[in-house]
């Protein structure tokens, strides 16, 4: 009875019943689809933004002008930026997995609003839609990098308009995730799984999803602003009218600072699951882990001053900003050392899930921790919009965020596809990225300390080692991205069948009846009465008879 | 999808049985979504009451000047306009919970009506204030020429068509929405036992008439008192 959801045929559509394959995809409310193909899109523009990334890096290889002139350069960073911000790492992990694994985890058929999140869907790709065509209209594609700073952003020629008119979008389309996985998460969890059952993916998802909802309307209204500025000239940013360009940084980063927690906290939400599973131990502290994801996008939402020390701000204002943002080590913190004494005397199973996780931690302690460096507003004034300021920014994001939807990629597989990629290519690609990872970034904080300026076209002679140390590192790393996606596609064409729990993992998604899930995910939702990660002697101690999904252990 | 629902039912060990809550038929669910919405709308326009707040405490003479010649009475009448429209549509849904379905839809109508009316008026009031040479876009509000506006008041009027118009523009998205309410509720598929709809839009248009219970004092009433 158990077909699988990748079959022909089994999906529930928005509209109607189609017959060819084709309609069945663009239609199908199912959760499990919608995420493949937010991963499939999210994914694309991850490889395109990479492309940019690159070009930018073979420019800066050696002073002066190489492949592109200074006005395309501008061009390029902020295509970097806009395609990872907007169109990759904001829906990233929440659309892709929130979507996937968040309602299997919770004893869910569906999320709470299946046609809603069908639009969501299209509302997103009709929001890149729109983005991209800003490349060849107008004046050509934004070159206020992906912060659209006023005053510059409203005197430049080049298409800004379309660009605004596209992160709004972006934007609907994450407020409306966010609403439909918190009114999910409300709703629909099995019977006996309260708050504290849930696993901790659920509520890293379920933070996030708060600043989804909260923080996003906030840069709605200020790209709308600075469209009608654009536009009608409402003067409300622009200083030849009495408006006041740094309200426009104001308004922005209330969004854009909680955003980075947006993007970080579905992640660390991966790595809780990752550490238990792979340490065979219950997760170590598991409430003070679940109530850091909330404290951090609380205290997340008082931080954004941090991005102004240099703009013009009170000092009393700044020192307030500059403690609230220590804050933020603290849940943080807590999270390392909670995972830390996960796998204190765990028995430690090298899989490349865990070898990504394990990654992470050496890269996101360097890119947490030099964040605590430049929120001290001293050491900032010298650091503010300098490489190393970008160095910080990407071992958070990249060696964070991404690293983690990596070990998400690898630790789900098996679920989404039923099959295993091949164990020994996965490890080699995670040495190979994270080698080339280190050795295209770390410098960065050197040339930054030193002085070397973000966004500059040319640069000094003796920060030339520095970015072709970068180059090479990049070489090395977009080598390794492709090996990863390489063996991952082989495995989806041809890995071996998986089963339905190769890792031994003790949460929902993981006791569904065939691999990959059915239709209507769970045979029966079961009654949660036990925690997420039981484990006894390194076995898992909940077994569940998969046709009445009751306990048999 | 649109045969009966039936709740799953979950047995714990015990073999006690448990009602599972599916995603069909969730009136709390729905209910629970439109408010996480209407916050995002605050959310929304508070960035915006934030702006004015901002900027009425640096230049507070210009917006009490620039208040001042804005004209009470439409907006005090529009503002009337509006209460009654929620009242009208509150009392829709009350004849649609007590199954009195003719009642709801006459008083959805009543409430289009009223909608068009306080449109009909901000329209008067917008042309008044065009031939007054104040506009977007018109010289007054532009920097630098002879009718220039002093700075502070240029953004109050940039702000106030601004909110006016989101604002406006919220109406006519409401009477949208309560069109397509009627037709749902004569095809049968808004009644007494399935009425979330018809709750959720009235949830949107008690927002959309709290909202200008704001608009009105920040932008009509500040300058009330000012003599000229």
């Amino acid at each position: 009875m158990s077909k699988s959801y990748l079959e022909a045929g089994e999906t529930h559509c928005a509209i109607g019943h189609p017959k060819t394959v084709f309609w069945q995809w663009m239609l199908t409310v199912d959760h499990k689809r919608i995420g493949l193909m937010y991963a499939a899109v999210i994914l694309t523009f991850f490889a395109v933004g990479v492309l940019v990334a690159l070009t930018i890096r073979i420019e800066l290889f050696a002073p002066g002008a190489q492949i592109l002139d200074g006005d395309t350069y501008n061009q390029a960073f902020t295509l970097h930026g806009v395609i990872m911000i907007f169109l990759f790492i904001i829906p990233g992990v929440p659309a892709v997995f929130g979507n996937i694994v968040m309602p299997l985890m919770i004893g869910a058929k569906d999320v709470s609003f299946p046609r809603l999140n069908w639009f969501t869907f299209w509302l997103y790709i009709f929001g890149a839609l729109v983005a991209l065509t800003s490349l060849w209209t107008g004046g050509g594609f934004a070159d206020t990098g992906w912060t659209f700073y006023a005053p510059y952003s409203l005197n430049t020629n080049t298409n800004v308009i379309t660009t605004l008119v596209a992160a709004f979008i972006l934007g609907m389309a994450s407020i409306l995730t966010g609403l439909n996985f918190l009114v999910t998460i409300h709703r629909l969890r099995a019977p006996g799984m309260d708050f504290f059952k849930m696993p901790l993916f659920v509520w890293g998802i379920y933070a996030t999803a708060w600043i989804q909802l909260l923080a996003t309307p906030v840069v709605g209204i200020t790209l709308i602003l600075a469209l009608l500025e654009k536009v009608f000239g409402i003067g409300i940013f622009d200083p030849s009218k009495g408006g006041d360009p740094v309200l426009f940084e104001h308004l922005f980063w209330i969004y854009s600072h909680p955003a980075v927690y947006l993007m970080i906290l579905p992640a660390f939400g991966i790595m809780s699951e990752i550490i238990p599973v792979f340490s065979r131990r219950e997760v170590f502290g598991y409430r003070t882990i679940a109530l850091s994801s909330a404290s951090i996008a609380g205290i997340g939402y008082l931080v954004w001053g941090h991005h102004l020390f240099t703009s013009g701000m009170s000092d009393l204002a700044k020192t307030i900003f500059s403690f609230l943002t220590f804050f933020v080590a603290i849940p943080t913190g807590i999270k390392f050392y909670d995972w830390v004494a996960t796998m204190y005397k765990g028995k430690i199973i090298l899989s490349t899930p865990m070898l990504w996780a394990l990654g992470t931690m050496i890269t996101f302690v360097i890119g947490g921790l030099t964040g605590v460096t430049i929120a001290m507003i001293g050491a900032d004034i010298h650091l503010q919009d300098t490489y190393y300021t970008v160095a910080h920014f990407h071992y958070a994001m990249l060696g964070g965020v991404v690293f983690l939807l990596f070990a998400g990629l690898h630790y789900w597989f098996p679920l989404m596809f039923g099959k295993m990629y091949n164990e020994t290519h996965a490890k080699i690609a995670f040495y190979l990225n994270f080698v080339g990872f280190n050795i295209l970034w770390f410098p960065m904080f050197i040339a930054g300390y030193q002085g070397m300026p973000r966004r500059y076209f040319d640069y000094l002679p003796e920060f030339q080692i520095y970015h072709q140390i970068s180059f090479f590192g990049a070489l090395i790393f977009i080598a390794g991205l492709i090996y990863m996606f390489t063996v991952l596609i082989k495995g989806i064409k041809n890995g071996t069948p998986s089963g339905s729990n190769p890792w031994h993992a003790t949460t929902l998604e993981w006791h569904l009846p065939s691999s990959p899930p059915p239709l209507e995910n769970h045979t029966k939702v079961p009654y949660v009465d036990f925690r997420p990660y039981e484990y006894h002697h390194g076995e898992p101690v909940v077994k569940f008879d998969y046709k009445t999904m009751q306990r048999i252990d | 999808m649109s045969h009966e629902y039936v709740p799953e039912i979950a047995i714990d060990r015990d073999g006690k049985k448990h009602e599972v809550q599916g995603w069909q038929g969730d009136f709390y669910g729905g209910k629970l979504g439109f408010w996480l919405f209407m916050l995002t709308e605050v959310m929304m326009f508070g960035a915006m009451f934030l702006t004015l707040t901002y900027y009425y405490s640096l230049h507070h003479q210009d917006f009490i000047d620039a208040s001042s010649h804005l004209n009470r009475l439409l907006g005090g009448t529009n503002t009337v306009v509006l209460l009654f429209s929620a009242l009208t549509m509150g009392l829709g849904l009350l004849k649609m919970r007590t199954g009195d379905i003719k009642g709801a839809k006459l008083m959805i109508w009543a409430t289009i009506l009223l909608a068009i009316v306080f449109l009909g008026i901000k329209a008067v009031e917008w042309r008044e204030e065009y031939t007054h040479g104040i506009f977007l876009g018109l010289d007054a509000l532009q920097s630098g020429n002879e009718h220039s506006r002093p700075f502070g008041q240029i953004l109050f009027y940039g702000m106030y068509f601004t909110m006016t118009g989101l604002h406006g523009f919220h109406i006519i998205i409401g009477i949208g929405l309560m069109l397509w309410l009627l037709k749902r509720i004569n095809a049968g598929q808004v009644s007494t036992e399935h009425h979330i709809l018809h709750f959720n839009i009235a949830l949107y248009w008690d927002l959309v008439h709290l909202i200008w219970v704001f608009v009105f004092p920040y932008y009509y009433m500040i300058g009330a008192g000012n003599v000229h």
